[in-house]
């Protein structure tokens, strides 16, 4: 219905679908994010997203400014400046997240180890892996219909659970891992039925009840911490006890770098749910659901039950996500309050520029992951501080979401009359 | 014309509804809906003396593609001011296509748009309005919760003189904007009624308002009357002829030759997407039929008697609730048999709509008994009625029986997906939904590129029969079809006919309903008549259709069921040729009981 209002003024911009009979500003939201936007704009959305970091990298360093004060009399001398600032910043987040051309040259010459060389590459799949699993959690429940505000909170139980896996249990190496692993995909799963089922049940908002839910879990976990029997003894700080060696996640490469099998699990992950979306009778009843839920209740889907499982199976990602940072990532191996810290709220951003695809969200995420390996390089040698990266993410995001402005900026206009005029066109009778 | 005079007519109230008031039917009740039942016949009512801005719309050459798909194949049309010209053509012909080539929709990849013999050039709709075109989709484009003013405003608001950096809307200019064009065409309706709470009919009156408000002179109007109800159209067919009378063209699209031959002036046939040829309205139904499809159709059905075997279907004492709570299915009893059609006739929104929910599982019970083949079926999910051998074709077909984004495959396998074949577990099998899918497109006709095109992209027509062969192809005990031929092309509708009456042959118990009367006598062997939730009667098929028809307005014998239904004799036998439909018309407040408009 919102996006039907567009019909007159049929210059406005593009068209989020036309849907059967009345459809909900959610339905509308989902279906621009899942359909409006093509490769072509997300691409470009990053790179204007980029271009607007660069100048505000400019605008926020005092030695490019002061030499814009005298830019009419020496303007090579303020332009050298903008260059130096921007190229300095952007290379020093490339050279932290992917490979440092300074290190690769002494460990080619023997004075560094070839582990100094990989680090970059480590940190990006480190970082990269809890976002790949959160966003693979919205990307899913979008697919069903579902906005999936609860990653946070559903990460928070799934470590929780994990933790308690962990260090309340000793099992042998390799097995404790599985368990923890386990534990963690219950726990996530459980938080994320919660909504589901109420959805289903009393039809009940999943935006509002996701998001009460994850103050619910950063309460809960905040309690639990403190407890006898779960906080560390020898510490006065808000930790709990570490989990055990067995149960950690290998590393992959040695003990110098963090990565770890963590990021093969993300990668299985997304392979399974793509698999789950494409090819199971499960995902049929997702993406049926998702995209006409009175199609599907006629052709005898039950969509209470799809609403229930999908958000299961959703919070399950999320919960082994938790898991990841808490046997892979966290200092010390433990939890404490801020343990997922936001990484949930990362993984809707994820999963908005991976278009809710399993491999879309895959690639997003080792962006993201690039960007959080690359921001303290970023802030030691270039002096632009770590939250410029926050601003990238957000620039990206908003760029992402307005496909309209991008196509304007690079004049990709051909295409949208078409694809506009079709989703509208298309009524009763079509 | 001026605004005063408007108001006269307004204040008077035209002619015709004056006549209509003294036949007995209460405009009172009716609250928001439709005051105007102006029957069939006679000209403009208003004709007014003047011709505003005389529209010659010429096509010359327009080719459009899809991919592969040639869509249109350098069409000529020419739409002479003042004109009612019909588009005629099978499914996925290329009609919807061209028309939104001519509204800015799509950008045509070769020919020319001519109006008034200046070539044009419509990139955008909004470009489109300001040549003076106006384009009626069949999905309405309307803000539910707004009311009619509003949204005839929206998209082209007006900010209040006094004090206009203020920005207020200029709400009062709306709603005069609205009774003004209202009482121009007779196109009644009130400014202040919330969108959502008119019925189908006055919602697309908002829709062609809107159009004229911005000064259209040239209405495309595709499929219009595919959701109205039989008096519904004939209003829509009165206010044609009003904007007719006031010079104003329009381009009409629909698969009702009769309704065709009723209105236009002149009759162009695409086949393919080529013009086969243009015609006028003396041109035979028949003769009609066979441009379109290019060949003979039948458009008869042509069935022997049936032979009715044991109770398939039996409902019993059934009580069921709207949305709203109000009891839109009271008490009805109803049996079919195995190898006969049972047909449901009766105005729209008097329940048929909610008692095949009910059996299909789709809406709750209040009361009564559903069974099949003497198995209860009352509290069993949707999924296990199908499964226990029904088949559904459901009465709207985008909202609930296709997926749109879905392909062709997919929504072929819509509800079989996790059964063999088609899944073995948990996995889908892509070949085997692809094998049959291809089976099943070509068994059935479907005009599509390939088996993994949208469903969504397919002509109107054509998503039809994706749901008619998914619903036809597997073995069925029950079948139950509402409005099986909505927006179907005569050759496909004869094609689905001809399908029914082979289910029957085989066996198999159907329940169609329509809201068609035409086709419930013609494939049915009994015919079962709702009124308000009740079965009024159940009679064959051969029974006269005065007696059907009021039947339909709820009077049986000699006392009607309430005094109000009692007076419309009257005015029922004064049209005995359309006695169904007069009928209905006089009785404005059926439908308030259901308003389960599609
Ligand atoms: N956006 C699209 N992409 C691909 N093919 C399309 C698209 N729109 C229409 N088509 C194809 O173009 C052809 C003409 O479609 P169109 O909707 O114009 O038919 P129509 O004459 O209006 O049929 P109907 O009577 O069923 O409404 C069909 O084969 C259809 O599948
Ligand atoms: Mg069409």
């Amino acid at each position: 219905m919102t996006s039907s209002t567009v019909a007159d003024s049929g210059a406005a911009g593009p068209s989020t679908g036309d849907g059967p009979g009345r459809r909900s500003i959610g339905r509308a939201v989902i279906d621009a994010v899942t359909t409006a936007n093509s490769w072509m704009v997300t691409i470009l959305a990053i790179l204007l997203a980029f271009v607007v970091g660069g100048v505000i990298i400019v605008l926020s360093d005092p030695g490019v400014l002061r030499r814009f004060e005298y830019f009419f009399s020496r303007p090579s001398d303020a332009l050298e400046a903008v260059w130096e600032s921007v190229s300095g910043a952007y290379s020093a987040l490339l050279r932290g997240s992917i490979l440092d051309p300074e290190d690769l040259r002494e460990a080619i010459a023997g004075e560094e180890p070839w582990t100094e060389v990989f680090e970059p590459l480590s940190e990006t799949l480190t970082y990269a892996t809890p976002l790949i699993l959160m966003g693979l959690a919205v990307a899913l429940a979008f697919r069903a219909g579902m906005f999936n505000i609860g990653v946070e909170g559903q990460a928070v139980l799934g470590a929780l659970t994990a933790a308690l896996a962990g260090f309340g249990l000793s099992l042998p190496a390799g097995l404790h891992l599985v368990v923890a692993l386990l534990a963690g995909i219950a726990g996530g799963a459980l938080w994320g039925l919660i909504p589901g089922w109420l959805k289903a049940r009393t039809g009940a908002h999943e935006v509002i009840t996701t998001i009460m839910l994850n103050y619910i879990a950063g309460s809960l976990l905040l309690y639990l911490i403190n407890l006898d029997g779960i906080h560390h003894p020898e510490r006065n700080d808000a930790i709990s006890k570490p989990v055990y060696d067995t149960a950690l996640l290998p590393r992959l490469a040695g003990d110098q770098l963090r990565l770890n099998l963590g990021i093969l699990i993300a990668l299985l992950a997304a392979g399974g749910v793509a698999w789950l979306l494409q090819r199971s009778t499960i995902g049929f009843e997702f993406r049926a659901v998702g995209s006409n839920p009175d199609a599907a209740r006629t052709a005898g889907m039950s969509v209470g039950k799809t609403y229930v499982l999908v958000m299961a199976f959703a919070g399950g990602l999320a919960g082994l996500g938790g898991a990841s940072v808490l046997l892979g990532i966290a200092t010390s191996s433990a939890l404490t309050p801020a343990i997922i810290g936001g990484i949930g709220f990362d993984g809707i951003t994820v999963a908005l520029l991976g278009r809710a695809r399993p491999w879309g969200v895959v690639l997003a995420g080792l962006l993201f992951g690039a960007l959080r390996a690359g921001a303290p390089g970023m802030q030691a040698v270039a002096d632009v501080p770590v939250q410029m990266v926050t601003i990238l993410q957000a620039l990206i995001v908003m760029f992402i979401a307005a496909p309209a402005f991008v196509k304007e900026v690079f004049r990709l206009r051909q295409s949208r009359a078409g694809a506009l005029g079709q989703t509208l066109a298309k009524g009763w009778n079509g | 014309m001026g605004w005063s005079e408007g108001r006269r007519i307004l204040r008077t109230g035209p002619p015709r509804l004056r006549r209509c008031q003294s036949a007995h039917c209460n405009p009172s009740r009716s609250g928001a809906r439709a005051l105007w039942y102006g029957g069939v016949g006679g000209g403009g009512p208003l004709a007014r003396a003047y011709k505003e801005n005389p529209l010659k719309l010429e096509l010359r050459g327009i080719t459009k593609r899809f991919g592969d798909v040639v869509a249109n194949d350098h069409i000529d049309l020419t739409v002479e001011p003042g004109e009612i010209h019909a588009l005629l053509g099978e499914n996925g012909a290329g009609k919807t296509t061209l028309m939104n080539v001519l509204y800015g929709l799509l950008q045509p990849d070769e020919g020319e748009i001519l109006i008034n013999g200046v070539p044009r050039t419509c990139n955008s709709p909004r470009e489109a309005i300001a040549a003076g075109i106006g384009m009626v989709h069949q999905h309405f484009m309307l803000v539910p919760v707004f009311t009619v003013a509003e949204n005839v405003m929206l998209g082209d608001e007006r900010i209040r003189s006094r004090l206009p950096f203020l920005g207020f809307l200029d709400r009062r200019r709306a709603r005069q904007d609205v009774l003004k064009v209202s009482a121009d065409y007779g196109l009644e309706v009130d400014p202040d009624a919330i969108v959502e709470d008119l019925p189908v009919g006055l919602q697309q009156r908002v829709e062609i308002i809107k159009a004229l408000r911005r000064q259209a002179d040239l209405l495309i109007l595709d499929e219009p009357t595919a959701v109205l109800t039989p008096q519904e159209t004939d209003e829509l067919l009165a206010v044609m002829r009003s904007l007719k009378a006031d010079g104003k063209s329009i381009v009409f699209i629909s698969h009702k030759l009769r309704e065709v031959r009723a209105i236009a002036d002149r009759i162009t046939v695409i086949r393919h997407g080529r013009v086969i040829g243009t015609t006028g309205p003396e041109t035979s139904e028949d003769e009609l039929a066979a441009m379109m499809v290019g060949r003979a159709v039948r458009l008869r059905v042509e069935k022997k008697p049936a032979t009715p075997g044991d109770v398939v279907l039996d409902i019993r004492d059934l009580r069921v609730v709207d949305d709203r709570g109000h009891r839109v299915v009271d008490g009805v009893n109803l049996q079919v048999r195995a190898g006969e059609v049972l047909g449901i006739a009766g105005v729209q929104g008097n329940g048929q709509t909610e008692l095949v929910e009910a059996v299909m599982g789709l809406r709750p019970v209040v009361s009564g008994v559903i069974s099949l083949e003497g198995q209860n079926l009352i509290g069993r999910t949707t999924k296990q009625i199908l499964r226990a051998g029904v088949g559904y074709v459901p009465e709207d077909r985008s909202h609930d029986g296709v997926v749109r984004d879905f392909s062709v495959a997919e929504n072929l396998v819509l509800d079989l997906y996790d059964r063999k074949p088609f899944a073995s577990g948990l996995a889908l099998r892509p070949q085997e939904i692809a094998t049959s899918a291809r089976k099943r497109i070509a068994e059935f006709d479907v005009r599509t590129s390939s088996p993994d095109t949208p469903v969504g992209t397919l002509s109107g027509g054509n998503q039809q029969k994706v749901i008619v062969a998914r619903e036809m192809s597997r073995p069925l005990k029950l079948f139950v079809a509402s409005q099986p031929t909505r927006g179907v092309d005569v050759g496909s509708t004869e094609f689905i006919h001809a399908r029914i009456v082979a289910e029957r042959d085989q066996g198999t118990a159907v329940l169609l309903v329509s809201s068609e009367l035409d086709e419930v006598l013609a494939l049915a062997d009994r015919v079962a008549v709702m009124y308000r939730g009740k079965v009024l009667d159940i009679v064959t098929p051969d029974a006269p259709r005065e007696h059907i028809g009021l039947l339909m307005a709820g009077v049986t014998g000699a006392a009607g069921p309430d005094g109000e239904a009692a007076t419309t004799p009257t005015t029922a036998t004064e049209h005995t040729d359309a006695a169904a439909r007069e009928t209905d018309s006089d009785e404005p407040g059926d439908e308030s009981g259901g308003e389960d408009t599609p």
